[in-house]
């Protein structure tokens, strides 16, 4: 999250409508805003709709930003938002609600992939090829984990501030994020356990 | 002092916690106390901590907004692009 950048907005510029001011906002934030977007939702002309109405939705209720938040969370809060919402679009079986609703059940899926891929060097680890994994196994995780490993693990944002985006208390965000991180594990281990074997054969 | 004991089921709880170093030191060692002796263990918690160290890795690679995508924005929201960013 481009968090020292956010003090260097004038509040009282962008309420009154400076479009000068507001024109360095969308600015500073088009490019973190879009990531997230595209990470959220995997594909360039979804994380487009999701920037540009972020920006139309930031416009609109400037003047209900109560400035309790940073500039930065407000605006991340937006984006996913309106990410989540275009998800219903898509999904219409999954509600926005089911997607926040705070019915954490505690249980995570106990592993079932045990090799130990860590000895893999790093250029394996780290290939196109797998980094294209890497980024498929995100998109393969349910929305409501996703949301939360986007935003905690590939945006940095600390657990705080991913509880206050989503609106989750944080033992939700926690539950989420260790389930999303446990997915992501017996995906990665099914990936690279291959690759080991691979290298295995080799003379 | 006794000795936390750890079950594999009451461990997998604690390893986002363990792995964000948010944990506090006597579970830790009750986490490494456990996995010293559980391989099982051990290899689920060296490969989650590598699954999100992977993640971090990806994270850096810089996305840059395309061209098109940034004036189309500008373009929607009636803004002209700032100077410094022409």
């Amino acid at each position: 999250m481009v968090e020292a950048t956010a003090s260097e907005f004038s509040l009282e510029a962008l309420r009154a409508g400076d479009r000068q001011e507001f024109a360095r906002l969308v600015a500073a934030y088009s490019a973190p805003l879009y990531r997230l977007a595209l990470r959220m939702l995997g594909n360039p002309q979804d994380a487009e709709d999701v920037l540009q109405n972020t920006f139309l939705k930031a416009l609109q209720h400037l003047n209900e930003f109560e400035g309790r938040a940073s500039l930065s969370t407000w605006l991340y809060r937006i984006a996913a938002n309106e990410a989540l919402m275009l998800l219903r679009r898509q999904r219409p079986e999954t509600s926005v609600s089911d997607l926040l609703q705070e019915d954490e059940e505690d249980d995570v899926e106990m592993p079932a992939q045990f090799v130990d891929w860590c000895c893999l060097p790093e250029e394996e680890l780290l290939s196109d090829e797998a980094r294209r994994y890497l980024k498929e196994a995100v998109q393969r995780l349910p929305p409501k984990l996703r949301l939360v490993f986007v935003l905690r693990d590939i945006e940095g944002l600390s657990i705080q501030e991913t509880s206050q985006t989503l609106h989750l208390s944080e033992a939700a965000v926690k539950t989420r994020l260790l389930r999303a991180r446990l997915h992501l594990r017996e995906q990665l281990s099914a990936f690279y356990a291959e690759r080991l074997r691979g290298q295995r054969k080799q003379p | 002092m006794s000795e936390i004991h750890l079950e594999c089921h009451d461990l997998l709880h604690l390893l986002s916690d363990y792995l964000d170093g948010e944990l506090q030191a006597e579970l830790s060692a009750a986490i490494e106390h456990h996995m010293a002796e559980c391989g099982h263990c051990r290899v689920v918690v060296d490969t989650l901590r590598k699954t999100i160290s992977l993640y971090h890795e990806l994270s850096t690679e810089p996305l840059v907004l395309p061209a098109e995508v940034r004036e189309r924005l500008f373009h929607t929201l009636q803004l002209t692009l700032p100077e410094e960013q022409r």
